[in-house]
């Protein structure tokens, strides 16, 4: 079968007339499978972007290969159109058409598609009936993002594109973007979503991509990711007064002992493993080392 | 995609919207020029030939500038606005045809020309003694005149749009070109008064040729021979205006972005 995206031996290099030349992106392959959330982790500056965008056909690349959909987005000819049917792209930011009503805006796009999804029920989808007739510019940051994300589906697109789709939504807002992604995915949408958060990505995503310096460190399920399956749990509690820790791979084992020394509660026990959030700052300062 | 024409016809209808949503761009590129006529109107009402006034000679060049400010002013303004703010980007993102969107700003462009035409044609009549013509020639002469001074504008504005380096200094760059041909262009001067290296350099550009295709329409047919050519040089006019079609869309084609980077 083939995927939804295949990326092989990317390179991308911004001339720079000051700094000298910048290498955004130095040599990345991946692979999204058809139906597949799939994440790219990293932070500022490290590529994500520059990829997404010469995924979604905005940016030119130096090297390598890039089918999306079976199509080279670098050189669409006259697929150009045919193509973009099939996609949705959230960008980053955006704050146009502000004397528009979301309603209209909204609408409007729908013309755009051979197959859109009915405009109300995507305005509902992301919970901005409420906003429905009021103008783009009165919306908060957040209101405005979930507006991008309605005219990212409302072409009913086969993959979606997010590129920090929920910066500046509140915890709420944000879990109720979640389940609209997975009601996507349950429809059949591939998704490619880059983030800053790492609670986002590992609620949404099947696997992740992290990426530092237009490099790929890895790319595994966020369970796994940086071998954290295997890592040991931490255990701490206050012995003696001051906090006590230890690191095993039988934490259930080591529990019980510490039940048997304390006879009964353990004071103050904790144990974890590590977030993917730790794992992903080791990679990342590894790499900075 | 779905008919290139029928979504270039939709967002012609969301660009009047946003138009006429914009108090300032309502403001700016309509009533202003109006203003214009009626203290200029007001202020020089001096005979400058038999039977015709300078308020009169002013009209015909108001609804002149008003093709360049309908059409190349607001394009060349807000299409780097739009850059700016990502919506050409968006569009760019989507399925929509770039021929919609240059239909859709041909057809608010037109839309608002059509006003500003109007709005001029009525001040100027009831005001300012212009005369409409009396001819169905000259009628027909005034109707091709804006017909191809507005696709000249428009085109001209869209090869523009290129030029600011950000939408919030675009006006600052646009404007005072704007300004400056009009000065040259005999507007709010008699052109045949002017300096000869104003003429001359003013007859580069189209609003020169309009403005005295205009007065051909609107001043008694005897005030061509106080024209520098002593003629009403209708040819060149058309010459002139298709010449700069043909370089504003080859311009456009060539360098057209529909995002800053």
């Amino acid at each position: 079968m083939s995927a939804a995206i295949e990326v092989k031996g990317l390179r991308k290099v911004y001339l720079g007339k000051k700094n000298g030349d910048k290498i955004a992106v130095d040599g990345i392959d991946l692979r999204v499978e058809l139906g597949e959330i799939f994440a790219i982790l990293g932070p500022n500056g490290a590529g994500k972007t520059t990829t997404v965008e010469i995924l979604e056909g905005y940016r030119d690349r130096d090297s390598g290969e890039v089918l999306v959909l079976g199509v080279d987005p670098g050189n669409l000819q006259n697929q150009d159109l045919t193509w973009r049917n099939r996609i949705g792209i959230v960008l980053q930011s955006t704050e146009d058409a502000a004397d528009l009503t979301v309603a209209e805006t909204v609408h409007h796009f729908s013309y755009y598609y051979s197959n859109p999804k009915d405009a109300d029920q995507v305005i509902d989808a992301v919970g901005l009936a409420e906003k429905r007739n009021a103008k783009i510019r009165t919306l908060s940051g957040g209101q405005r993002r979930r507006l991008d994300v309605a005219l990212g589906i409302i072409g009913s697109p086969e993959i979606l594109f997010l590129d920090e789709p929920t910066t500046g939504f509140d915890p709420e807002a944000r879990r109720a973007f979640w389940e609209l992604i997975l009601q996507l995915q349950n429809e059949g949408t591939t998704i490619l979503l880059t983030t800053h958060y790492l609670d986002e990505a590992e609620a949404l995503a099947n696997r992740v991509a992290v990426i530092n310096n237009g490099r790929i460190l890895e790319i595994s399920t966020p369970g796994n990711l940086g071998g954290r399956n295997n890592a040991k749990a931490r255990i701490t509690w206050i012995g003696d007064g001051s906090r006590e820790e230890i690191f095993t791979d039988e934490p259930t084992e080591e529990v019980k002992k510490l039940a048997a020394k304390f006879n009964g509660e353990i004071p103050e026990l904790t144990v974890t493993r590590p977030t993917l959030e730790e794992i992903y700052l080791s990679m990342i300062n590894v790499e900075a080392n | 995609m779905k008919g290139i024409l029928r979504i270039g016809w939709l967002r012609g209808g969301i660009e009047i919207k946003q138009f006429a949503r914009q108090r300032e761009s309502v403001v700016f590129t309509l009533l202003f020029p109006v203003m214009l006529l009626f203290i200029f109107g007001s202020v020089f009402k001096d005979k400058i030939a038999p039977g015709v006034t300078f308020s009169q000679y002013f009209v015909a060049g108001m609804i002149a500038s008003g093709l360049v400010n309908t059409g190349f002013q607001q394009l060349a303004i807000t299409i780097p606005m739009e850059r700016d703010f990502g919506t050409l980007k968006r569009l760019r993102g989507t399925p929509m045809s770039p021929i919609s969107y240059f239909i859709g700003k041909v057809i608010v462009v037109t839309a608002s020309m059509l006003v500003q035409v109007a709005l001029l044609l009525a001040f100027g009549t009831l005001l300012f003694g212009l005369n409409l013509p009396v001819s169905a020639a000259l009628w027909l002469r005034f109707l091709w005149l804006v017909v191809l001074g507005s696709i000249c504008s428009t085109i001209l504005g869209i090869a523009f749009s290129s030029v600011p380096k950000s939408g919030r200094g675009a006006s600052a760059v646009v404007s005072p070109i704007v300004i400056v041909l009009q000065f040259f262009s005999g507007v709010f001067f008699l052109f045949s008064s002017l300096p000869k290296w104003m003429q001359d350099f003013a007859s580069f550009f189209p609003l020169r040729w309009l403005t005295l295709g205009m007065r051909s329409v609107f001043l008694p047919d005897n005030f061509a021979a106080k024209e520098t050519g002593h003629s009403w040089q209708t040819n060149t006019t058309v010459l002139v205006l298709v010449a700069w079609i043909v370089v504003g869309t080859i311009i456009s084609a060539r360098t057209f972005k529909w995002s800053d980077r």
